[in-house]
């Protein structure tokens, strides 16, 4: 699926953070579906991996147990790695980048919706509970529940587009926002909307009708 | 590569310069180079252990994961494009996502891979001038003023985020982000 040129890309403090190894397993979900569709932010990522490898070179050494190179050796020549890194998920045709696919377990079609009212659906992917990650459905024109956040939101567009009081968000846009942003999205009129968004943090919702139904979003 | 040769060893195809790592790693890749490989482990492996210590593995987890980061180099040495990537760069991302699978005990996604993959034989201009860029970060790293470097050195070795980073150090998180904001566009020109 064609990405048109993406406007909203993630920032520095998240990409080092991915790069680093830091990120919770939800986060780390949404930079690496968005890199998968934005070759800026790959080719930014690329720069802080060559960091990490500068600082690896710069940031000093600790002695080995006597015999490691032995050990090692005798590990090597038993086979196959213990740990092999993962291969990497490979191009995707569809709606959803391949990370985000492993995920679903396939495309969109893949994904078991439950309805959390007012025409919204979304789905809890699995991840590690430092911070959450589901995937959004908003029909054409509907609004998101008006809330502000705790903590770090991240909202990555993949089909349709939503629209706050500022802006504009199409396919492989990301929106990155923290306490100070109330805003209340809209999805686009043209075309159901479908959002990747993590949280680290339970979303607060203003009106009584979104906080009543909080507990039952697991969110 | 030219003038600057360091100390040479001598092994089965002869010599390799002693910090020409990506030749290392051809050398492990096509001929099963012991002595390149123990050369490549002398020089990462202190390296790889003592970044997974300042990332909050123990000693003894700490060493058994720079083994088998080490171990991986061997058996992945034919997945290593100098093209894309420097040996000290594909080394961090090898022990990176070891810290994340061993200390974090989390899943990490990846991005999909671009889809012309790898060279089957890497230009060697652009191995050239990737080389000589990392060179040039390093340097600007060295130069950076202490208390920035420090930051960066947190946020990519103490595993914690910038918040935390405030709460541990008492600075304002303003400050702490931009001075991380400082450190990363002296290093920016440098990261093409």
């Amino acid at each position: 699926m064609k990405t048109p040129q993406i406007k909203h890309h993630l920032t520095d403090e998240l990409l080092m953070a991915y790069s680093a190894g830091s990120l919770p397993e939800a986060f780390s979900l949404v930079v690496a579906t968005h890199v998968s569709l934005c070759d800026e932010c790959r080719a930014r990522l690329g720069s802080f991996d060559t960091l990490g490898g500068a600082m690896l070179e710069e940031c000093g050494s600790a002695e080995l147990d006597a015999g490691a190179l032995d050990a090692t050796m005798a590990r090597i020549l038993e086979g196959a790695p213990q740990v092999a890194p993962k291969e990497k998920p490979r191009k995707s045709r569809g709606v959803f980048p391949g990370p985000l696919q492993d995920y679903v377990g396939g495309d969109v079609e893949a994904v078991k919706w439950k309805p959390v009212g007012m025409g919204v659906r979304q789905a809890i992917l699995p991840t590690s509970h430092d911070a959450s990650v589901r995937l959004l459905y908003i029909p054409a024109g509907c609004a998101v529940p008006d809330h502000g956040h705790r903590g770090t939101e991240l909202t990555l567009v993949l089909q349709g587009a939503f629209m706050d009081e500022d802006d504009r968000f199409a396919r492989g846009d990301v929106e990155v926002a923290d306490e100070d942003l109330e805003h209340t999205p809209i999805a686009d009129i043209g075309e159901d909307c479908i959002c990747l968004a993590a949280t680290d943090a339970p979303l607060r919702f203003r009106g009584i009708v979104p906080r009543l139904a909080q507990p039952f979003l697991k969110i | 590569m030219n003038g600057t040769a360091g100390s040479e060893e001598l092994s089965r195809k002869g010599p390799i310069r002693s910090d020409d790592w990506a030749a290392h790693v051809s050398r492990i890749r096509d001929d099963k180079d012991q002595a390149a490989f123990a050369e490549l482990f002398r020089h990462f492996a202190p390296r790889v252990k003592a970044f997974l210590m300042k990332s909050g593995a123990d000693a003894a987890l700490a060493e058994e994961c720079a083994q088998e980061v080490m171990a991986t180099l061997w058996h992945k040495a034919h997945m290593f494009d100098p093209a894309r990537a420097t040996v000290a760069t594909w080394i961090f991302t090898i022990a990176r996502n070891r810290k994340i699978d061993a200390l974090r005990k989390q899943n990490r996604p990846e991005p999909e891979d671009l889809p012309w993959g790898p060279a089957a034989e890497p230009d060697q201009e652009d191995v050239l001038t990737l080389q000589q860029e990392t060179q040039a970060l390093g340097q600007a790293l060295a130069e950076l003023p202490p208390k920035q470097r420090e930051l960066i050195e947190r946020a990519y070795f103490g595993d914690l985020s910038h918040s935390e980073i405030a709460a541990e150090t008492g600075l304002p998180l303003g400050t702490i982000k931009s001075r991380i904001r400082l450190a990363l566009e002296r290093l920016r020109h440098e990261m093409k």
